[in-house]
């Protein structure tokens, strides 16, 4: 336990996290130990945020040591697409007894792993610790080991029991595993000078896959991505890369400073979400590769294929600034999203009544403030009543938000639109925000809308 | 009769493509079908994370879900302060009527006292008296989801439920199991009342979680058993318990109040159904309605025109236990085998079901062992092993994350069956084989050609 504490002090003082930094030298040393709320809480947990970090890599047998309810309740639910392999799609788990909790069950774990390589000729197995063993005191580091060693098959252990701490503490340990087992242990068959690791990108509804025609037209080799639709052996030859983007500051930030220092990948953090961030990546990309040796015209070919692709999405996106323009949006997403989204409804002329802050860094409030102009309508929090009252009053003619709040919108009767992971949509890139700005239309002009304020026959006039 | 075996292979250690999910959300679901409830879980934030996004998903609803967020150090010196932080909180913030405490196997390994627990925070905080608060004893590690629902209503009855020596002749118990669903609820509360009878349905998700706009929006369940008519079950007449699961909780309220009662182990298929309104028309003293006549010669009819697609088909089905007895005996009434059934936790029903081998299992013995077969039957996590096998894929169960309308299906009642006929037999009917064509067969003036091509069109699809 006391390695995994110490892991955890480390994460939670990490130097090169927005939200530390803007924190003064006492602030800092308490760490971001934030306690919940018993009773008032939302959000997942640590083994919840290292699944879903590393769950995107496609040919590792994902193997959940615990009880049924860890793997049981939540498997094969998020929207991150494979070009391969499916194996991450199947379920592994212990499925621990009560008489695993009372004996203990490394021998079953060791077993467990034995099967999936028998049975299923994986790459690696990645091992998931869970509350229950860790309190009985299952050594999983010790099983991984000597699973490796028996087996000849990379088995890593991922240490992240719910009880640890929040969904983000658990991409972050997730994120630890591989550097501590995974990156720097392969080599890639081939390098260019032009290679680049993604940190951060998930492949969420395969949105990965509307941006890498780009890097691919510009000649960019994607070496490795954490972990949208990776495969074991990209994220063991990483540490090749000559340059990196660190694309969801708050998940993996600790991978992409921890390379930089170890191998030396130059990181800058960007968004694919928005046509002046997408646009951004791409130049910022293309002058670290330069610095690195990479072709001394790339460049100026990137700025070709920007001009190229902004002139195409503002022709695409014209259409919907005569129907969207002075529509009043509800945004409800966390952090780096809400300024990429903001600067783009802005662009087709929309109206923001109200943005969340709730993950957000104090960088990503002063982007906000100055691209609305005001901090006017920036909450910490709404809580589910109050938005249901805002919605119904007819504050706001659409909301954009993560599905748990999706109900309060509709229950309101008010368009919705997901912009969180769960979404069925890719907005990424130029594509994805020509998807979005289409979906927020083919939402608010649904005919249903109008149908729903219809009263009952049996209301009488004037009641609700 | 059947034998039930454990695991596919003996001492299997590694569940692949689990079928079972825990009986904390079990627990937990039960509590969302009363009245102006909040679930606790006391555990971990992932515990009700999980758990709400599973019932989000399949229900389409903002599900209210609490949970009392333990960390390390909380774990280490016992969940004392935070359940008694939850419960404070949540009595401030939300005001609930009820708060199902249900425990998960990191409090259950550690060994909280949540009983001893909540008489210290009762006693520390005389302003939480006005709400009701039951606890479930639901480690993960034990049973399955249907067995977590079961002993939720269970403790609900023992602990609310209140002695009566009246009687009221007209007063009813109903005792859904958690495979019912919503809809399910709705018909057997019409079916109730037809006959004139006043039904107490606990618990009762055809008010919470029907899928209706509401007029306002609560942070609790609205609609649900309130809990008023819990602790009036002890004056009805009798209780009826749908599936073997829920025999502990009819048996409690037997022993505390002396109401007798009657358990179904399904409510699908003609027998099931004529046994519950000769039930109901002997207690209520009534003929049964015109309505019901007219919808068992529906269903007769439909057993009629079904039975063609469905002789000599074979099913492979993947479910928790009451729900499989309800399928199973459903498919082998309409002349269909069972290939394989593969279920999640231990159950007297499993032995009775109508083939030669039942397995507590996943869904990867599931798919090893429904090979060839004509149909699979399994919750949405089904959908993998359909796509490797080709073999067309009837959802039923929960979590059903990709079809609508799952709490509306209803396939219990001579109505309910009759649907569920039809809706299984258009799906052998799409994907009949034709016979294949000879490549000689050609004979007089139309070619064979478009009758292979046909054929071949013929692909796996289901509704």
């Amino acid at each position: 336990m006391s390695m995994l504490k110490h892991k955890i002090v480390d994460l939670m003082q990490e130097p090169a996290c927005a939200v530390n930094q803007a924190k003064d030298h006492k602030e800092r040393k308490k760490g971001c130990a934030k306690q919940l709320t018993p009773g008032s809480a939302a959000g997942g947990c640590a083994f919840d945020g290292a699944k879903i970090a590393l769950q995107p890599v496609v040919d590792v047998a994902h193997l959940v040591h615990g009880p049924i309810g860890c793997e049981g309740n939540s498997w094969d639910s998020r929207h991150v697409f494979s070009s391969g392999s499916q194996l991450y799609r199947t379920g592994f788990t212990t499925d621990l007894s009560e008489f695993d909790v009372i004996y203990g069950a490394e021998k079953k774990l060791y077993r467990a792993i034995k099967e999936i390589i028998a049975k299923y000729d994986p790459p690696a197995v990645f091992v998931y610790q869970t509350c229950v063993p860790a309190m009985t005191g299952d050594d999983i580091e010790a099983v991984c080991r000597a699973a490796s060693e028996r087996l000849g098959r990379p088995v890593i252990p991922v240490n992240v029991p719910g009880f640890a701490g929040s969904k983000n503490l658990g991409n972050k340990l997730g994120g630890e595993a591989l550097l501590e087992h995974v990156v720097g242990t392969m080599e890639p068959e081939f390098t260019t000078p032009t290679d680049i690791n993604l940190i951060g990108e998930y492949n969420v509804v395969g949105e990965f896959w509307q941006v890498k025609p780009l890097f691919d037209e510009l000649g960019i080799r994607v070496l490795a991505t954490f972990c949208g639709d990776a495969r074991y052996r990209d994220i063991a030859g990483s540490h090749r890369a000559k340059a990196a983007i660190m694309l969801c500051s708050q998940a993996l930030i600790n991978v992409a400073r921890k390379m930089e220092q170890r191998y030396a990948i130059p990181f800058f953090e960007g968004s694919f979400y928005g046509v002046s961030n997408m646009s951004d990546c791409l130049r910022n990309i293309a002058a670290l590769l330069v610095k690195r040796g990479g072709p001394a015209d790339l460049p100026e070919r990137v700025e070709a294929l920007i001009a190229r692709e902004e002139a195409r999405v503002s022709a695409r996106l014209a259409p919907f600034k005569v129907r969207l323009r002075g529509k009043r949006v509800l945004l409800f997403t966390g952090g780096i999203k809400s300024w990429a989204v903001v600067s783009a409804l802005q662009e087709v002329g929309m109206e923001i009544v109200g943005t969340s802050m709730r993950k957000s860094t104090q960088g990503d409030r002063e982007r906000v403030t100055r691209i609305m102009g005001t901090d006017a309508h920036m909450f910490d929090e709404l809580p589910a009543r109050e938005m249901y009252r805002m919605l119904r009053d007819s504050k706001a003619d659409i909301m954009l938000s993560g599905g748990r709040s999706q109900f309060v919108a509709l229950k309101a009767k008010t368009p919705w639109v997901e912009v969180n992971q769960e979404r069925h949509l890719g907005y990424a890139g130029y594509e994805g925000i020509v998807n979005l700005v289409g979906e927020i239309d083919r939402t608010l002009a649904n005919p249903i809308w109008a149908q729903l304020q219809a009263r009952a026959p049996w209301e009488e006039e004037g009641a609700a | 009769m059947s034998t039930v075996s454990k695991g596919a292979a003996a001492g299997k250690a590694c569940a692949v493509n689990p079928l079972k999910m825990s009986s904390t959300i079990g627990a937990s679901l039960a509590f969302l079908g009363m009245e102006r409830c909040l679930p606790l879980l006391h555990g971990s934030q992932g515990c009700t994370a999980f758990g709400l996004v599973l019932f989000v998903r399949h229900f389409r609803e903002t599900i209210p879900l609490q949970t009392t967020a333990m960390g390390e150090v909380t774990t280490i010196l016992g969940g004392l302060d935070n359940l008694e932080q939850a419960l404070v909180n949540i009595h401030k913030r939300a005001d609930p009527a009820l708060i199902g405490v249900c425990t998960t196997g990191l409090t259950e390994t550690k060994g909280d006292d949540v009983a001893g627990y909540l008489k210290l925070i009762r006693e520390k905080h005389p302003q939480l008296a006005s709400m009701e608060v039951v606890p479930v004893s639901t480690p993960d590690y034990v049973g399955a989801f249907q067995d977590g629902w079961a002993r939720a209503v269970q403790c609900m009855i023992e602990q609310l439920a209140v002695p009566s020596k009246a009687k009221t002749a007209w007063q009813v118990n109903i005792l859904p199991g958690c495979h019912l669903t919503p809809g399910d609820i709705e018909e057997l509360r019409e079916t109730v009342e037809a006959y004139g009878l006043l039904p107490i349905i606990l618990p009762d998700l055809s008010g919470s979680l029907d899928g209706h706009v509401p007029e306002t929006f609560l942070p609790t369940t609205l609609g649900g058993t309130p809990l008023a008519q819990v602790r009036r079950m002890g004056a009805s007449a009798l209780t009826i318990a749908i599936g073997e699961q829920m025999r502990p909780a009819a048996q409690a309220l037997e022993r505390i109040a002396g109401v007798p009662f009657q358990v179904f182990d399904r409510l699908t298929g003609l027998a099931p159904c004529d046994a519950l309104h000769a039930l109901l028309a002997q207690i209520s003293e009534t003929d049964a309605p015109a309505k019901y006549r007219r919808q068992r010669s529906q269903l007769q009819d439909a057993m009629l025109d079904g039975h063609f697609y469905f002789g000599g088909r074979t099913v492979a089905i993947a479910a928790e236990p009451d729900l499989l007895c309800a399928l199973g005996h459903f498919f082998s009434d309409m002349g269909a085998h069972i290939s394989a059934a593969v279920t999640s936790t231990h159950s007297p029903v499993l032995v009775q079901l109508p083939c030669t081998d039942v397995r507590v299992g996943d869904l990867e013995d599931w798919e090893q062992a429904a090979a060839g077969s004509d149909l699979l039957v399994a919750h949405s996590h089904g959908r993998q092993a359909a796509g490797r096998l080709g073999i067309p894929l009837y959802r039923a169960g929960m979590p059903m994350f990709d079809r609508l309308g799952a709490m509306h299906k209803t396939s219990i009642g001579y109505r309910g069956t009759r649907d569920l006929i039809f809706e299984v037999g258009n799906v052998f009917i799409e994907n009949q084989h034709e016979p294949a064509c000879p490549t000689d067969a050609h004979v007089g003036i139309s070619g064979c050609a478009e009758n292979c091509s046909h054929a071949d069109a013929a692909a796996v699809s289901c509704h």
